[in-house]
């Protein structure tokens, strides 16, 4: 790959879906492109950067699609979704006791694991919820992910790294040997979106919890800003945002104040309307255990 | 150290689970059979067990049902890992009385994420 060809193709990822890519991190690119080569047959690499060279629109979009498709597991890191079923749900449902509603937003869901692992969670809280309106949004860029998420199949590797035996069982249909669907009956409520996070997010409407982990990363510093104040619009005054547990809003955005960083927890940060408990706080839930160690 | 005793009888298995536990902090313990793992558990009982199915002698059910019966065996966790797949097999491997299923074939992923979910790690 030649200096040029980097430049190249580290531009168009940027203008397209906001992803910086820097000199160091340039093996992921024939990592990534790897389906893309198979899949066109071409010859290696330098296939895919002659073809974009040329100004081929689709494989402009496969190339985006590949570069954007995030790894993601059920329940990831584990301590965020303890800390959402023990604090942030319990507290959501005595903060929204009045309209008994809630909607949630799965930001760069990917292949969907993410927003399954929610709707997972707000089944086991089981009559809590039983008269509650509560629906999780999730979005991504690439469609190819979406359809998977949309499909909500998923391989026998993928459901065991994350999900305990028997919620799989109650949960999800074995499709033949390997394989295993996820229940339409927990797919009520869920609607899977292309959106790009770099975009107004306006129309998506306002939500309680945003997850958005694992994203922000992707971008340089002024577009992570940008993508905070995005979703810090989005969000209630006393709404709660999980990040991934190595990012950080702290000295980036000034829309949101750390709640808890080990678990990537942040609190919409309006100065002008002080608040006086959000949604990670508020309650007699606030003391979450993991184990023996109290995170918060 | 916590104790990992590893039942299967393919050494192969036997040998790719016992790095995948020792790079999670066990001393792992490796037998090929469940009337070995039985006798080994009578005298000292491990944290956990990775159990297969189908071995000759004594099965993973069987052994189990009897590790469940020793004085303080009904709190050690048991995790089948077996090439067995289908429903019927994992729902008879939990009401034997086992915590957690691995389908093989199985990561280091897979099991850092069962030894989660049944405790032994954070």
């Amino acid at each position: 790959m030649t200096p040029e060809d980097f430049q190249y193709i580290s531009d168009l990822l940027r203008e397209r879906s906001g992803l910086v890519l820097t000199r160091d991190k340039s093996y992921l690119i024939e990592n990534k492109l790897m389906p893309v080569i198979r899949r066109r047959r071409f010859q290696g690499l330098q296939d895919v950067f002659d073809g974009i060279r040329r100004g081929d629109p689709p494989l402009m979009h496969e190339v985006v699609e590949a570069m954007m498709t995030l790894d993601t597991s059920f329940f990831r890191d584990w301590k965020p979704f303890e800390h959402f079923r023990q604090v942030t749900l319990p507290n959501t449902i005595e903060a929204r006791q009045s309209k008994k509603s809630f909607r949630i937003l799965s930001c760069g869901t990917s292949t969907g694991q993410e927003a399954y692992s929610i709707a997972l969670t707000l089944k086991e809280m089981g009559d809590d919820l039983a008269a509650w309106d509560h629906s999780i949004v999730a979005i991504d860029l690439v469609d190819a992910a979406l359809s998977r998420a949309q499909r909500g199949i998923y391989s026998q590797f993928e459901v065991q790294s994350g999900l305990p035996i028997r919620m799989l069982l109650g949960n999800f249909q074995q499709v033949g040997d390997t394989q295993w669907k996820i229940n339409d009956s927990l797919r009520a409520g869920m609607e899977f979106k292309r959106w790009n996070l770099i975009e107004d997010l306006y129309a998506l409407g306002a939500f309680d919890i945003i997850f958005c982990r694992y994203v922000i990363r992707l971008f340089d510093k002024p577009t992570q800003k940008r993508v905070l104040g995005n979703i810090a619009r989005l969000l209630a005054d006393d709404g709660v945002l999980y990040l991934g547990v190595d990012e950080t809003a702290v000295g980036v955005s000034s829309a949101f104040k750390p709640v808890n960083t080990e678990l990537g927890l942040y609190a919409v940060n309006r100065p002008d309307r002080p608040v006086a408990k959000n949604l990670a706080l508020a309650g007699a839930a606030a003391g979450f255990q993991s184990g023996a160690n109290a995170l918060v | 150290m916590k104790q990992c005793l590893i039942v299967d009888d393919s050494r192969v298995v036997r040998r790719v689970a016992s790095r995948i536990v020792e790079d999670l902090g066990f001393a792992a313990e490796e037998v090929a059979d469940g009337a070995k793992a039985l006798e080994i558990s009578r005298s000292r009982l491990p944290d956990v067990v990775l159990l297969d199915w189908e071995m000759p002698g004594l099965s993973g059910i069987e052994y189990v049902k009897e590790l469940r019966q020793l004085p303080g065996g009904e709190g050690i966790k048991v995790i089948f890992c077996a090439t067995e797949n289908d429903v019927e097999h994992i729902q008879q491997a939990l009401n034997a009385g086992a915590d957690e299923y691995i389908m093989k074939p199985f990561d280091g992923d897979i099991v850092r994420a069962k030894f989660h979910i049944v405790g032994v790690i954070d």
